[in-house]
């Protein structure tokens, strides 16, 4: 499945993916980051259940330093 | 310290006991920054929203020294110059940490002055959209009004120009949004050092942002602590309010009772 994170391109994932699958093949700490599919928020409590589809579009964010 | 408790700054039904609110950025690490934090007496941090690097996923994190538990984050919209892209950024903020309380800047390409038709346009989106909203804003009182009946729950004009230390430019014009709104004002941006802070205060605004000023300087513990120190001074001495001044000398001892 092709998909574009952070305005990359991702063409190396397996093809039956929900947002946790993914967040967890890109070992990425899941508490600490925020998940927008295709310009909508993802809640947390839907990461399980929100299957990805192939040319999804995805911002995964977290906090930084800032004024 | 009981003094200030007496005298809390209450933003959006939330009361903190200092007024200093520092940026994150900047400092040479996130370590460094908890450490001004901690000199500047703050409770509440601006922070930005950024994509997470994906080829560097063990990066040191903000969170990791800062708590956001402990401390209120103010996520910020630094970088959004359309409301489309502050109420978007805010949003998946608002996921990332659970609250709705944020900073809103939406600034232009002249020398990153707020953009207030944009601003005012975002803060609607978001005030509709359930978050409570502290306004970067110019230092015009008609527009801070503005803000305030657009239901901003702070309102934060800019002493001098993003990251410039010019100072506390125009202080009438500070102490006319003092005077025009209830919400509280807090003076964003564009302070040098601590005197400058002080000042600000004196006029009567409810707080001070400072990130580059800290950040920037040779030692920004030290600073840090300069800045609260500065902030609390400027608070009781406007609390106490200060003398009339007068063209002449008046004396201060007595002129009776002198030995001839």
């Amino acid at each position: 499945m092709h998909l574009l994170i952070n305005g990359k391109g991702h063409d190396d994932l397996p093809n039956e993916l929900s947002v946790a699958g993914l967040i967890s093949h890109l070992e990425l700490p899941e508490r600490k980051i925020a998940v927008e599919l295709n310009r909508e928020v993802v809640p947390k409590s839907a990461y399980a259940e929100t299957a990805l589809t192939n040319h999804d579009v995805l911002e995964i964010i977290h906090f930084i330093g800032g004024g | 310290m009981l003094l200030s408790k007496k005298d809390p700054l209450i933003v959006a039904g939330r009361e903190f006991h200092s007024r200093l609110i520092i940026g994150t950025g900047k400092f040479k690490d996130y370590v460094e920054n908890a450490a001004a934090l901690e000199a500047a007496g703050g409770e509440m941090v601006t922070v930005a929203i950024r994509r997470v690097n994906l080829d560097q996923p063990d990066a040191p994190l903000l969170t990791d020294s800062i708590d956001p538990k402990k401390t209120t984050y103010l996520p910020n919209t630094a970088g959004c110059f359309t409301g489309e892209d502050a109420v978007r950024t805010l949003r998946l903020a608002r996921e990332l940490g659970g609250w709705n309380l944020v900073k809103l800047e939406v600034l232009s390409n002249v020398h990153l002055y707020p953009d207030m038709e944009e601003t005012l346009a975002s803060l609607k989106l978001l005030v509709a959209d359930g978050f409570d909203v502290m306004v970067y804003c110019t230092d015009d009182p008609v527009y801070c009004q503005k803000l305030q009946d657009a239901g901003a729950a702070a309102v934060m004009p800019l002493a001098a120009p993003i990251g410039s230390g010019l100072g506390l430019l125009n202080p009438t014009n500070i102490r006319l949004v003092r005077e025009a709104v209830t919400v509280p004002v807090i003076v964003d941006a564009g302070l040098g050092t601590a005197s400058e802070a002080a000042a600000a205060m004196e006029l009567g605004v409810d707080g001070i942002i400072a990130n580059t000023a800290i950040a920037g300087a040779q030692d920004p513990i030290r600073m840090a602590r300069a800045f609260k120190h500065a902030v609390i001074a400027g608070r009781e001495a406007f609390l106490a309010g200060r003398i009339t001044p007068k063209q002449y000398a008046v004396p201060s001892s007595p002129i009776t009772g002198l030995i001839k």
